[in-house]
């Protein structure tokens, strides 16, 4: 399948959800989503287009916070990437890892990194920080603050 | 000289704990082993327990998951031990200084008796380290006529 | 039967990702598996908000000390993507040159400890000797045995001499040699064959689902690399084939990974005689707002990042992915069914957990029962004696 069916075929099928497409080069595109059409929408890619998941990106705006899923579609050589974003009040997506076991890790470090809780997935734990670490501080916020105050932050020189 | 520090320096065992490095010097210490380098002509040897061990070899930025468990691991070390912090970031962090996850440096957790420089440090830099641990030792023993 | 419980970690030398691995056995046979990750977490993608453009190649490269080269090369090629520049021709070929030296190192380094873990630590010191020849050809290119710092936006920092080409081309062919007599003692070996032929078997279906990549995945019979698929650096001016194997089992990724050194050596010494002229960087002032993937393919499989930036001279997002990241929980499929004594060979067959293994515990549920990381290579080294002494060896 080629690079311009791809884009055809999730056009045709998706024309209502798809808020903007920016085509950024020939081998990287991405789309804006709402987040309710994110399972539809990456289920047809993993399923029907035969891509692969590559990971999941949060980023941390100043009003909202971002996921962006990146997928490459081997044979035609590009990269898609599918944009939600989310209000800061209401961190809250559909987990895609009924869709593929690819997605459990990486929901759960965003989980945990940025505070952003996936509905349905099936062990939504801590994967990366100590158990010590205090809930509800999340490391990759552009917000966060050193907690501990036993923290050494010079070489003692 | 006693007969027990004579033996002791005569062949050190090494354990090798990884806490949070980036696995450079981790192979840079198994490098040592292989036919090249071969520390072993020096009475070393890598052992895999800590009850065996007489110098613990610590790699890495002490990340919080670790701390605990190099202290535990230390606590275990049947005296007389020695520890060596490898590579830049045992010894102060280097470029995770400022991580949220590394709070600290190796010598704040435990007691370090050599540290190794180097990003990573080279297998002649590591054997070097250790052969001046050995003659310090051995200085201090002929100078104080201490043990530990 | 009673169900016995083995922690596996989180200690293990040598190893880019430490974890804790929580086996459960019902006698010999292992009916389920965890994972703990974060012995290593450093906090880097947070670490290189910090940083600016030129500062975070050489924290990526700390990264992984093995793959202390595919980070950056990621990391060069999203940044390049933002700015939509490519690097000069002759940038390409020395990206790749120093790419595939460390893939080739890689490899050995992942040969020799899958057969020490078998039982025969020849091969362990056999492929590491071979190992140092191939870090003498990067000290001669690069200045280190390690971290080589060869890269940066737009290019690369440090230029091949042409008098030392002869000598490296020289000391390349000095190794091939070794390599292939290394190469029948493995693929040869009845015994090797016993223990790893049918072992931690990745089915294809399930190399899809779990999404792996690199030798993991080519292994299972998927055609999967970035270097084919997405071509960079000079990867599609030189000729090399791509190894697929259909098995999936561990005999199959060893075969993978020696079949892809004879390819890395072919496309090293294609790149350094075809070596063309030229600048080896062009200029970047500065990066515009906007953002960029860039990926390439590692020794492990493919190494992504996403990069943003927001206009400053520091990134403002930087998501780091490493292949092991997607191919560690494909454990869950190759471990469970298997047996105790091959679950080493098992864990160490998709590279990023060759060491777990020296940590292991066996513990029963009561406690009585107690092995450590030795017993088990122990018992995965009797377990290859027993077979040679079957076959009169």
């Amino acid at each position: 399948m080629t690079r311009d069916e791809i884009l055809q075929q999730l056009g045709d099928r998706f024309s209502r959800d798809i808020t903007s497409v920016y085509e950024k080069s020939a081998k990287r595109v991405y789309f804006e989503i709402p987040a309710a059409a994110l399972v539809p929408m990456a289920q047809f890619i993993f399923k029907d287009l035969r891509a692969r998941f590559n990971i999941a990106s949060a980023v941390d705006g100043r009003e909202q916070m971002e996921i962006l899923y990146h997928f490459t579609a081997e044979e035609a050589d590009l990269v898609l990437s599918l944009r939600i974003t989310l209000p800061k009040e209401k961190l809250e997506v559909d987990s895609l890892t009924p869709v593929f076991t690819a997605a459990h890790w990486i929901e759960r470090e965003i989980h945990e990194l940025f505070g952003i809780h996936f509905k349905g997935h099936p062990k939504l734990e801590r994967l990366l920080l100590p158990e010590d670490w205090p809930e509800g501080v999340h490391p990759l916020r552009k917000d966060y603050k050193e907690w501990d105050p036993g923290a050494i932050r010079d070489r003692g020189v | 000289m006693g007969i027990f520090e004579k033996a002791f320096l005569k062949s050190l065992w090494v354990f090798h704990l990884a806490t949070g490095s980036c696995n450079n010097c981790d192979i840079e210490i198994l490098d040592c082993l292989t036919p090249r380098h071969d520390i072993e002509r020096f009475g070393m040897l890598l052992t895999g327990s800590i009850k065996h061990a007489d110098v613990l070899m610590v790699t890495g930025a002490v990340n919080r998951q670790c701390i605990p468990r190099i202290k535990r691991v230390y606590e275990q070390m049947p005296k007389p031990r020695l520890v060596v912090a490898i590579g830049e970031c045992a010894l102060s962090r280097g470029v995770f200084m400022q991580s949220y996850n590394c709070p600290m440096p190796l010598d704040h957790v435990i007691p370090v008796d050599v540290y190794i420089p180097g990003c990573p440090p080279r297998p002649e830099a590591i054997m070097a380290g250790l052969l001046k641990l050995i003659e310090r030792r051995k200085t201090n023993h002929a100078r104080d006529g201490r043990d530990a | 039967m009673a169900k016995t419980i083995i922690p596996i970690g989180p200690y293990h030398p040598l190893q880019e990702e430490p974890e804790f691995f929580i086996l459960t056995v019902e006698g010999e046979t292992v009916v389920d598996i965890d994972l703990r990750i974060g012995y290593n977490h450093r906090g880097i993608e947070k670490l290189c908000e910090g940083q600016t453009y030129d500062q975070v190649t050489f924290v990526v490269e700390r990264v992984c000390g093995i793959c202390s080269t595919s980070h950056p090369f990621a990391y060069t090629q999203a940044v390049e993507d933002i700015l939509s520049i490519e690097a000069p021709p002759r940038a390409q070929y020395i990206r790749t040159i120093i790419a595939e030296g460390e893939r080739l190192h890689s490899h050995l380094l992942w040969l020799g400890l899958a057969g020490h873990f078998l039982g025969y630590n020849t091969i362990f010191m056999w492929a590491w000797k071979l190992r140092e020849e191939i870090l003498d050809v990067m000290e001669i290119l690069s200045g280190n045995r390690n971290n080589y710092a060869m890269f940066k936006v737009g290019g690369v920092l440090r230029d091949i001499k042409k008098e030392d080409i002869p000598s490296v081309l020289k000391k390349i062919d000095s190794i091939v040699p070794t390599l292939e007599k290394l190469r029948s003692a493995v693929m040869d070996d009845p015994v090797l064959h016993a223990r790893t032929k049918g072992i931690g078997v990745l089915s294809r279906e399930a190399a899809i689902d779990y999404c792996a990549v690199g030798p993991t995945a080519r292994a299972s019979g998927i055609a999967r690399d970035v270097r084919k698929n997405s071509p960079y650096g000079a990867y599609d001016q030189v000729d090399w084939n791509m190894i697929v194997t259909e098995n999936g089992d561990v005999f199959d990724k060893v075969l993978v990974r020696i079949s892809e050194m004879f390819e890395s050596i072919k496309i090293l010494k294609a790149c350094l005689t075809r070596l063309p002229g030229g600048e080896i960087d062009c200029l970047v002032k500065e990066i515009p707002p906007g953002e960029g993937i860039g990926h390439i393919e590692a020794p492990r499989g493919e190494c992504f990042h996403y990069v943003r930036s927001d206009g400053t001279n520091r990134p403002a997002r930087h998501k780091i992915r490493a292949p092991t990241f997607m191919n560690l929980p494909t454990f869950r499929e190759t471990v469970i069914g298997g047996k105790i004594p091959d679950a080493a060979i098992t864990l160490a067959a998709i590279d990023p957990c060759y060491c777990c293994t020296e940590r292991m515990a066996v513990r029963n549920l009561k406690g009585r029962k107690l092995y450590t990381g030795e017993d088990l290579i122990r018992l995965s080294q009797e377990k290859t004696d027993q077979i040679k002494a079957e076959m009169g060896r």
